[in-house]
């Protein structure tokens, strides 16, 4: 198991090296490493760290680059999973935003798989919200109801879907990269030693394998990493927010509900949820806002936040902010935008004195369209920016959000 | 009290960079530093000690280099360390890591509380902590944004979410997963430093945490990267001229050929 260089293939001609999305790859004398060569005087070594992505096989004309995946593990036997799931994540009753984007996108991978969607809806009183998932596209609803699952609660919840997953065998299932949906999935794949991929930006099907091909940005959306769970069942992923359509509502489709109950069943309840408490100010919702307005440190002062929430609120949008805002102490961090902050992609972002540092960028630079609102010409936002603006933001916002009323209504 | 903190060896951020010529990302001269949220989760055991009394003992899993992040957690006051480190280690992805993980926890023995960073800043999975709590059997809450009360058997915080926060009890043994807000890292101590230097860091490899040779590494590991590749750079765009009247005007032109408003 692992990579090898194939000493009497490899010429030392350097192909692969820059392949190498780690910088792994030197090339050296034959000498320092291996016997010599009758043509070659150079060879290919590769450093310590490489995680057998493959990317240097391509590249290598003399194929000889080898690696091998040797199986030496008796594989569990998937050809009984079938089908497409869709956990429905619901709060307080609603059914979140996301969920109709993952029916969308998994009615697309059903179909093409030719296989039913079917969604996991846990909740007590959820009969109607089963019915939408049907005209949101599902096939077949699995409503589970119970007083214990009315909110989300780590033990019971993933008691349930494990052994939902066991009973049923679902080849793929699909949850939103929500708060909840992240650490859920993550005990659900680790109960089950089958393969999770997190916070998903596109989905496809290799069809012969029937494999779910997982592409997720990984480096704060510095490289983009294709996963794949050739060997296990079900494949799971999480997939962000705002990347799929969401489905279109059909009122008179038809589908199967299968409603059980548990109530009445003892569950282990090691975390128990206490109380849920809203943050007040509706335009921190970064996660589900179509625009977010985003301040930073050119505003000065916190007072200054007022015109970026106007701006927010004008637009329908949410107030975001960059780390040197929030550490300032002129927001609270649940603002934050950015790597040690929260990873956003709206249709448009309007970032307001914000520089553009790296680590604000890899949180924000999957939106759709970015306008950067700058003094500064050499901000390294403008470089990202679909619409830059130099300007004085103290005039160019007011004068935006004065305009937008005027246009908005 | 007995915590255990978990940390990664992650490239320092500010340093990456993509080569602009082959669209790779260059790892040459980056240094190494503690994944920012482990940090977090560093401080939150340290504080929990001097409040409740214990120990507080850091692990990691990497390669033998990671050593210098435990260090760095010593001299920041950490009791003990351990980094687990064999090449047959190597391709493990979240499930084999958190396996490898929980073993060597079973391995220092009894704990009341686990403590990780919300996610490492350069797999960003948020995927290892929920799952180390799985293989130990143990309940665990992400996102942790406060510790409200513990006690010797429970222990209250308060989760952030997308609209807010929940507030959690929580039975120990239990794991946390813990984002920026609930704290601010000290930095290290010269004393913790000298300490550091000459305190002994536990190295154990697969035999020593007992683990199942299918279930580490790559063997241990359902998911395969298939494929790596740079995203098309975002490319800049225009830049809209004219007072602030015309340049409000002009964008509100561009948005709405966008659909966007």
């Amino acid at each position: 198991m692992g990579i090898r260089i194939l000493e009497d293939k490899c010429t030392g001609c350097s192909l692969c090296v820059e392949s190498c999305p780690f910088k792994l790859i030197k090339i050296v004398l034959r000498e320092k490493v291996s016997k010599p060569h009758p043509k070659y005087k150079k060879i290919a070594v590769i450093g310590q760290g490489c995680n057998l992505c493959g990317a240097c096989l391509e590249p290598c004309t003399f194929q000889a680059i080898l690696i091998e995946r040797v199986e030496e593990k008796p594989r569990p036997d998937i050809s009984k999973y079938r089908g497409v799931w869709v956990f429905a994540e619901q709060k307080k009753g609603q059914i979140q935003g996301v969920v109709h984007e993952l029916l969308g996108e998994g009615r697309k991978l059903a179909d093409q798989m030719g296989e039913k969607l079917c969604s996991v809806l846990l909740g007590e009183g959820m009969d109607e919200a089963a019915k939408e998932l049907i005209a949101y596209g599902a096939d077949r609803v699995y409503q589970i109801e119970g007083s214990i699952l009315r909110n989300f609660q780590d033990d019971p919840y993933t008691d349930v879907l494990t052994e939902l997953i066991e009973k049923e065998k679902p080849e793929i299932v699909l949850m939103g990269a929500t708060a909840i949906g992240r650490s859920f999935a993550s005990r659900v794949a680790a109960r089950l030693g089958t393969g999770l991929t997190a916070d998903c930006t596109e989905l496809a099907i290799d069809l012969k394998k029937r494999q779910l091909l997982q592409t997720r940005p990984a480096f704060g959306g510095n490289i983009m990493a294709t996963i794949t769970t050739p060997y296990n069942r079900p494949q799971m992923a999480t997939v962000r927010h705002k990347v799929f359509r969401k489905a279109i509502r059909q009122g008179n489709r038809h589908g199967e509900i299968i409603k059980e109950s548990v109530e009445g069943r003892k569950f282990s309840l090691r975390s128990k949820l206490v109380n849920m408490i809203e943050d007040i100010t509706q335009t921190v919702k970064l996660a589900d806002a179509d625009i977010i307005v985003s301040g930073g440190r050119g505003l000065g002062g916190p007072e200054n936040f007022r015109i970026i929430e106007e701006l927010a609120r004008t637009l329908g949008g949410a107030v975001g902010a960059s780390r040197a805002a929030v550490d300032a102490g002129w927001i609270p961090y649940s603002h934050q935008v950015g790597q040690t902050g929260r990873t956003v992609c709206p249709k448009v972002y309007i970032a307001c004195g914000i520089s553009g540092a790296i680590q604000h960028l890899v949180g924000m630079q999957s939106s759709e369209i970015i306008i950067a609102i700058n003094k500064d010409l050499n901000a390294p936002i403008l470089k990202v920016a679909t619409y830059g603006i130099q300007g004085d933001l103290f005039e160019v916002v007011p004068a935006l959000t004065e305009r937008l009323k005027e246009v908005l209504g | 009290m007995n915590f255990i903190v978990c940390i990664k060896q992650v490239p320092g951020t500010t340093e990456v960079k993509i080569d602009p010529r082959t669209n790779t990302l260059i790892r040459e001269g980056v240094e190494s530093i503690i994944n920012p949220f482990d940090a977090y989760a560093i401080e939150e055991g340290l504080r929990l000690k001097e409040r409740m009394g214990g120990k507080v003992t850091v692990i990691s899993m990497g390669p033998p280099q990671a050593e210098s992040a435990l260090r760095e957690a010593l001299s920041m006051g950490c009791d003990e360390s351990v980094l687990l480190t064999d090449p047959a280690f190597a391709g493990s992805d979240t499930l084999a890591t958190s396996y490898t993980i929980a073993c060597g926890i079973k391995k220092i023995g009894e704990f009341d509380l686990i403590i990780c960073g919300k996610q490492a800043i350069d797999g960003d999975t948020a995927q290892v902590g929920p799952g180390i709590a799985e293989k130990l059997g143990i309940p665990a809450v992400t996102y942790v944004k406060k510790v409200e009360e513990m006690s010797e058997a429970r222990i209250r915080v308060e989760r952030m979410m997308e609209e807010g926060y929940e507030v959690i009890e929580m039975d120990l043994p239990a794991l946390i997963t813990v984002v920026k807000e609930i704290n601010e890292p000290r930095l290290p101590s010269l004393k913790g430093m000298m300490r550091a230097k000459k305190a002994n860091v536990n190295i154990w490899n697969a035999s020593d945490i007992a683990c199942v040779s299918t279930k580490i590494g790559q063997l241990g590991s359902p998911t395969i990267v298939n494929r790596i590749f740079t995203p098309p750079p975002r490319k800049g765009g225009e830049m809209i001229l004219g007072d602030p009247t015309e340049q409000a005007q002009k964008l509100i032109e561009r948005l709405r050929e966008a659909k966007v408003i």
